[in-house]
């Protein structure tokens, strides 16, 4: 908290995207969280994606479901539509809403609680259905809003503020994206905006089911020395694999990258994600290879991030299930309820 | 690959340069710091901390040339600047009694006379500075009252008399002696009547004239016009023509038209050579002109004084038209001519130094253009022991600048009274304090808010004209005030980085309201380092604050100091206290700080 609002300044010469509008015209309300939690820089890149690439906040949906990352959607796009949900059920609410309306930009934000204990059966399947969001998991290692009890995704021998040591192995939210056949597989850092925002805006543009696992230090209840997602842990341990840009269609594709070194994928929309390869070894469109690069990342101590894994071609959620591209609440209602005839007619083709 | 080394905030240029009302006064008047005393009804305070720098609050509240307002942060985030010459004016209006806090008439003096010749601003400084300190401060005045340009050349409806004696008597009560009706009309003379110092503030007494045909055929009608407003300001004048022409479009010609006005006139037109964007006049001057029903014609170059019979009775003018490219004139042409009817013609085209009464052989040396040779930092002349300020130094500037000379001539003259080398000058220190006071608690007001600047009320036109002296401008009210006050965005109390403290959770960043900072890899140039801000465009002074290396990546913190609006926001989110919102006190040293030990070496 602060003392007063972040202030809209009428600045001259202030910068604008695209629509002519300026990046604070996709703030939120001011952050409750505490002050130098990870989370808000999450929240600033996520407002600083969707500025660049100019989406008009009313067109986007922000949904969330219980838990310090959660709550920050109020936080950013004010005009957005989106809601809090019920504690782990953000991705059928998600799915759901897209189903009823695919014209939308869907952006979910979650937390390592949320998501990979209460909510671990509801993100997997949204990622085996390949429902076209980003699913941003703000991963702390514990549960912040609670006061710093061990998640789901604490590692072995980390320490709580107190001193207890955790015994039980982590889940990986993008060794489990893999298994359930999500699209596009990522980590990132709340403290690399250079590297986070141009995944979001990637994940944003990917049709399907983007994961992005940022790790988000919980500033109050983990960021002691014996954590290891802490700021320093993670700034020490930190590896940069595939960096990844988006290219709207319209752009041409600069090339200050060497060649071999940068892969572009082609996107639905024509635009394309450029993979830089940090490492010259590794393929990212590549499941097997992603496996075991973060796998053996593991056993260097290593946090690997970046874009992981990326399919562009598997079919996203609505293509799949054959749903329409119009927004149910244009359709008219004629169209939407034929009547009474209509439905003996479908019924009798069963019989 | 090269670093940028760290922004070293000890040296008492780099905050006082954050700090661009203060950085732009010539006295370096610490501006926020008595808006705040303002804020709190600290009137007083507010007074006392504006006299130690520029020693006339009062008159430079109305008439100041406000190189302050034109470089206020608040043009750079917004349209219009702080009313920071106005709100001086309230600190003057609403101050207590403060004779109390105003250095005395020593007990006795230290045996040394000074001299200062010319009874203006530049001349009351040096003796407002050393009078205190013991001298014996004699001001010597050809006319029979004191204020110089003050009086003479500006109007009372602008700075009436009471106003400016009251500030003219503080210095005058510290022992000073006022000599009026006392013209010095010859140096050889005066040096050997053994000063121990003198000091010429004699301004820039000398009006151009305009030689062109018939200007000498008029045996009336034209006039120079600070001659003329003298000769107002004396009661001398009391009236002039029906229609008056104004040549010029600088200040002295807003003085010369409104004055005008109030004499008698029924039309009133000013001149102008060029178009508007290149007159001299301040903007306020011009608008006040015109609310007064003042026409400005431009492109009318003066040709010839018409006369009939040795009287006056019109200009002819050539009609211009200019090509202009990025505001500069390229090319020129004469589209016609046109002769306009008047009774009275006032010569407003600048005005120069003369010193017909210092003689050639005095040692003092004059440039080709009869401009005295003076030293730019200590204001001495060729010859020892006499020194030079105010418009007599370098020309025509303003009234605090003649402050400023006064009292860099005024360390030079204790100095040289001392024994120390005039170059021997205490540096200006800054000193840092924090204004934390507990959680999100701070010693100013750091909250933004949005106002627009307030507009200052005149007295009805109707009231105006009927008094030459009836004052125009009312002053703010109590609700301007309680609004104008917080528009100030205290750019004196200062971001300041502990790198050491720092976790780069990146808080700062995000809460920033004019994105103005960011952490990034130190680069090669200050230009590289720039591009990794949202708006990296940078006026031309305007610094970029660089930490040292961060402790976990060995990044760099920086900030553009250009946009920084002083909110603290970045502070108030700092989880390590990394951030701290320090109030930078800029010490200035006068004659007064120059160490009295030295004096024995």
């Amino acid at each position: 908290m602060t003392s007063f609002v972040k202030p809209r300044i009428a600045r001259k010469n202030a910068p604008v995207n695209a629509l002519g509008l300026q990046r604070q015209d996709y703030d939120g309300s001011m952050s409750t969280l505490c002050a130098g939690c990870g989370h808000d820089s999450v929240t600033a890149a996520m407002a600083t994606a969707f500025y660049e690439l100019a989406i008009e906040p009313y067109k986007a949906v922000k949904v969330s479901g219980i838990g310090c990352s959660s709550k920050t959607t109020a936080y950013f796009l004010k005009e957005a539509h989106g809601a809090n949900t019920v504690h782990g059920r953000m991705p059928s609410f998600a799915t759901g809403a897209m189903a009823a309306n695919a014209a939308l930009t869907y952006i979910g934000v979650s937390g390592d609680g949320d998501s990979l204990s209460i909510g671990i059966g509801q993100m997997l399947h949204a990622m085996r259905r390949n429902a076209n969001m980003v699913y941003v998991l703000e991963n702390n290692g514990v549960y912040g809003l609670t006061k710093g009890q061990f998640s789901a995704s604490a590692d072995i021998g980390s320490t709580a503020k107190k001193g207890a040591v955790n015994e039980q192995p982590p889940l990986d939210p993008c060794i489990m994206a893999l298994a359930a056949g999500a699209t596009f597989v990522a980590r990132s850092f709340s403290g690399d905006r250079k590297q986070l925002v141009p995944l979001i805006k990637a994940g944003l543009k990917h049709k399907g089911f983007a994961i992005i696992d940022v790790i988000s230090p919980c500033v109050s209840f983990n960021d002691h020395k014996g954590s290891t997602k802490s700021y320093a842990h993670t700034y020490k341990y930190y590896h940069k694999a595939v960096h990844a840009d988006y290219v709207p269609p319209s752009a041409e594709i600069m090339t200050n990258y060497e060649a071999g070194e940068v892969m572009p994928v082609e996107l639905h929309d024509g635009g394309r994600i450029l993979l830089k390869k940090l490492d010259p070894d590794y393929d990212p469109k590549s499941q097997a290879a992603a496996f075991s690069k973060i796998m053996a990342s593991k056993d260097a101590k290593q946090i690997l991030t970046g874009l992981l894994y990326l399919d562009e071609t598997k079919e996203d959620m609505a293509t799949q299930n054959n749903l329409s591209d119009r927004p149910l609440n244009q359709i008219p209602y004629s169209e939407l309820n034929p009547g009474p005839e209509a439905l003996k007619e479908l019924q009798a083709g069963w019989k | 690959m090269g670093h940028v080394t760290p922004t070293d905030v000890n040296n008492p240029d780099y905050f006082h340069k954050v700090v661009d009302c203060q950085w732009a006064c010539p006295a370096h008047t610490p501006v926020p710091a008595y808006i705040r005393h303002i804020a709190n009804g600290e009137y007083s305070e507010a007074y006392l901390l504006n006299r130690a720098s520029n020693v006339f609050p009062g008159v430079l509240g109305r008439v100041c040339d406000r190189p302050c307002e034109p470089a206020c942060r608040r043009t750079r985030v917004e349209e219009k600047a702080v009313a920071i010459c106005r709100l001086k004016r309230v600190a003057a209006d609403h101050k207590d009694d403060i004779k109390k806090h105003l250095p005395k008439k020593p007990d006795k003096t230290n045996g040394k006379r000074i001299a200062l010749i010319g009874a203006g601003p530049a001349s009351f400084t040096v003796a407002n500075d050393l009078a205190p300190l013991g001298y014996e401060c004699t001001i010597f005045e050809k006319l029979p009252k004191p204020g110089g340009l003050m009086r003479s050349n500006i109007p009372a409806f602008r700075l009436p008399e009471e106003v400016l004696m009251e500030e003219i008597n503080y210095i005058l009560d510290m022992g000073v002696d006022l000599k009026l009706n006392t013209p010095v009309e010859s140096m050889s003379s005066f040096l050997e009547e053994g000063y121990d110092a003198v000091f010429v503030g004699t301004g820039a007494p000398k009006g151009k004239n305009l030689d062109l045909p018939g200007r000498w055929d008029a045996k009336e009608g034209i006039h120079i016009g600070i001659d003329w407003l003298e000769s107002v300001a004396f009661e001398h004048t009391d009236k002039i023509g029906r229609e008056v022409l104004i040549i010029g479009v600088g200040n002295t010609a807003m003085d010369c038209c409104r004055t005008s006005l109030r004499l008698g006139a029924k039309s009133v037109k000013v001149m102008a050579r060029k178009p508007r964007a290149f007159f001299k006049a301040s903007e306020w001057e011009l608008e006040d002109a015109e609310e007064e029903n003042v026409d400005i014609l431009v492109n009318h170059s003066p040709k010839a004084f018409i006369t009939e019979n040795g009287k006056l009775v019109g200009m002819s003018f050539d009609l211009m038209e200019y090509d202009i490219e990025n505001g500069r004139i390229t090319d020129q042409r004469v589209t016609g001519e046109k002769i306009i009817p008047c009774t009275d013609v006032i010569l407003a085209i600048g005005q120069e130094n003369a010193f017909p009464w210092i003689e050639k052989d005095t040692g003092i040396e004059f440039d080709k253009w009869d401009v005295p040779i003076v030293d730019a930092v200590t204001f001495k002349s060729t010859k020892s022991g006499v020194f030079f300020g105010g418009d007599s130094a370098f020309g025509p500037k303003n009234i605090i600048w003649a402050v400023e000379h006064g009292h860099q001539a005024a360390i030079s003259i204790h100095n040289h009274c001392q024994g120390i080398p005039l170059t021997k000058r205490k540096p200006d220190e800054v000193e840092l304090k924090s204004t934390k006071m507990g959680m999100f608690e701070w010693r100013y007001s750091n909250s933004y808010d949005g106002s627009e600047r307030r507009k200052m009320e005149h007295i009805d036109l109707v009231d105006r004209f009927k008094k030459l002296d009836t004052e125009v401008e009312l002053g703010f009210s109590p609700e301007q005030i309680a609004t104008e006050v917080q528009r100030c965005l205290n750019c004196d109390v200062h971001t300041v980085f502990d790198a050491p403290k720092c976790t780069e959770c990146d808080a700062c960043i995000d809460i920033c309201p004019v994105e103005c900072l960011t952490i990034t890899e130190n680069a090669e140039s200050e230009e590289a380092l720039r591009t990794a801000l949202p708006s990296s465009e940078a006026p031309d002074g305007q610094a970029l604050y660089v930490s040292t290396d961060l402790p976990l990546t060995g990044r760099v913190m920086i900030k553009d100091e250009n946009i920084c609006l002083h909110c603290g926001l970045c502070a108030e989110r700092c989880p390590t206290a990394a951030w701290d919102m320090s109030e930078g006190i800029v010490h200035i040293p006068h004659a007064q700080d120059q160490d009295f030990a030295e004096a024995a070496e």
